[in-house]
């Protein structure tokens, strides 16, 4: 399977060259869009009903923002995605790739071929803010951030806790340390925004980090 | 006060048994103490296996080995607690039982003896009210399997003394142990993510956000957890986790360690886990195939 690529610039899933960049061709029966615009580049897609998938890169957006949605009925060959990356931290290996409730199999298939093909691992999962990942760690790195304001243990202790009591890479405050706390505060603001519950409210030291960021930046 | 030499454990479940290995291990007299005989025989003969192997593998000298061995009592007396410096509690779960049994151990033990609790949810404060030495009270939760994870939390109750914490701590160390300190809280700090945490992931797959499979290979891929939360509930067993919520959530009122609704179905359909077979996957031998 064949697939072209339109770049709309400042991709976040593809900052630097990749295997995937590298494959595309100059008409494909899968088309990718990527970068900050997109969505909008939808638009521009000739023959859309006609190739097996067209996919386009996400932010914080749902992908219903850009097909459209009809009574749990909605779903057709454009499908969304985005590589999980924390922050400023490089990007993972982990594409969650976005689909609707009526969304064919052929279109997730096709859309899955193209992706593992240039050695990336795919998840799917529904048109949900926050997908899986964020939906998943930003309460934990809330909860730790809390925690330690209370005092439960030190950061180096809370952080080695979880590395040798559950074989995590990183702790959950060094993990953040490295890829930006200000950057937390802006995926749990959009997630607080989207359901409204506390677990996902930015910690206070993610909001202190953000206006010193602002301040800095003038 | 004298010195740590001799450490009872009481209660030889999966969790006691193991910390009876660490503390033999490292050269302590060990006491393990449990009203069932053969339980006792059972974990005796558990930890010669793990010994044996350890030799095996050139994680330990037959000298070590022999006088690991050597160093290890069993005991169906509470009598038998009475030469120890400090006594672990392994024993069920439940307020209750661990004031019964420390009542009991502090009429045996000399007054030097410091006790601890093995409890990841109870709070030590509570449990060594209960006592009769709330001031020589610790919390020592080891991780399971104790034989192979080297992290202990460690947390003071309120009426707990300095001095008491720093000798349980350096005893802790003594057994080749790492240990962090926490707060009397519930959970300490381990529990107190993971347990939410894993309840989230229920919830994603009770939303319909994705397939267990899927949240499981976009935490591993996308984090580098060892584990999936969904591949470590079935580990865990869904009947765990349910005790586990309702402990946390019983004393915290915290909404994310409230057990999800799924979890109580599955109990009820028999899908508990791995031990059952199936559990949010099914397992036919040591495949794992995702439902």
């Amino acid at each position: 399977m064949t697939y072209s690529i339109i770049d709309t610039g400042n991709s976040r899933s593809f900052p630097t060259t990749h295997p995937l960049l590298e494959g595309a061709s100059g008409e494909g029966d899968v088309i990718l869009l990527i970068g900050e615009k997109a969505g909008e580049a939808l638009a521009k897609v000739v023959n859309a009903d006609h190739k097996a998938a067209i996919l386009i890169e996400l932010g914080s957006e749902c992908l219903g923002e850009h097909t459209g949605e009809s009574r749990a009925g909605e779903g057709s060959n454009i499908l969304g995605f985005a590589r999980f990356r924390l922050g400023d931290g490089d990007p993972s290996n982990l594409v969650e790739l976005v689909r609707q409730p009526n969304t064919p199999e052929s279109a997730i298939n096709a859309a899955k071929a193209i992706l593992e093909g240039a050695g990336l691992k795919v998840a799917v999962c529904f048109d949900f803010a926050g997908r899986i990942i964020d939906r998943l760690v930003r309460p934990y790195y809330n909860a730790a951030l809390r925690r330690l304001d209370e005092g439960l243990a030190t950061a180096d202790d809370m952080d080695l806790t979880l590395k040798l009591g559950l074989g995590y890479p990183e702790g959950p405050i060094a993990l953040l340390e490295r890829t930006g706390l200000a950057h937390h505060f802006d995926v749990t603001q959009a997630m607080f925004d989207a359901y409204g519950e506390s677990p996902y409210a930015p910690a206070r030291r993610a909001r202190v980090a953000k206006a010193r960021a602002q301040k800095k930046a003038g | 006060m004298s010195e740590i030499k001799t450490i009872g454990v009481a209660g030889c479940g999966t969790m006691g048994a193991g910390i009876a290995i660490v503390a033999a291990r490292a050269g302590f007299r060990t006491v393990v103490y449990d009203t069932r005989q053969e339980a006792l025989d059972k974990s005796l003969q558990q930890t010669r296996d793990f010994f044996a192997k350890s030799v095996q593998r050139g994680k330990m000298t037959e000298e070590k080995m022999a006088a690991a061995v050597d160093k290890l009592v069993v005991t169906t007396s509470l009598d038998g607690m009475g030469e120890c410096d400090l006594v672990i509690d392994a024993v069920f779960e439940d307020l209750k039982v661990k004031h019964d049994l420390f009542t009991r151990l502090d009429k045996v033990c000399p007054s030097h003896t410091i006790f601890a609790s093995n409890t990841s949810t109870l709070s030590i404060t509570e449990i060594a009210a209960g006592s009769g030495r709330d001031d020589r009270f610790v919390g020592m939760h080891f991780c399971l399997p104790a034989q192979l994870m080297k992290l202990v939390e460690m947390s003071p109750g309120l009426n707990t003394t300095e001095e008491t914490f720093t000798k349980a701590w350096a005893a802790c160390e003594a057994m080749g142990q790492r240990p962090v300190k926490t707060k009397d809280n519930p959970g300490f700090i381990l529990n107190y993510f993971l347990i939410p945490y894993n309840n989230d992931a229920i919830r994603l797959v009770e939303a319909g956000v994705a397939a267990p499979a899927d949240i499981d290979r976009a935490i591993k891929e996308g984090l580098g957890y060892p584990m999936g939360p969904l591949e470590l509930l079935d580990l865990i067993g869904l009947d765990t986790q349910l005790l586990l919520c309702e402990a946390m959530y019983g004393i915290t009122n915290e909404p994310r360690a409230a057990c999800p609704p799924l979890v109580k179905r599955m109990i009820a359909a028999g899908h508990l886990g791995r031990k059952s077979g199936r559990g949010f996957y099914t397992y036919e031998g040591n495949a794992m195939f995702g439902s």
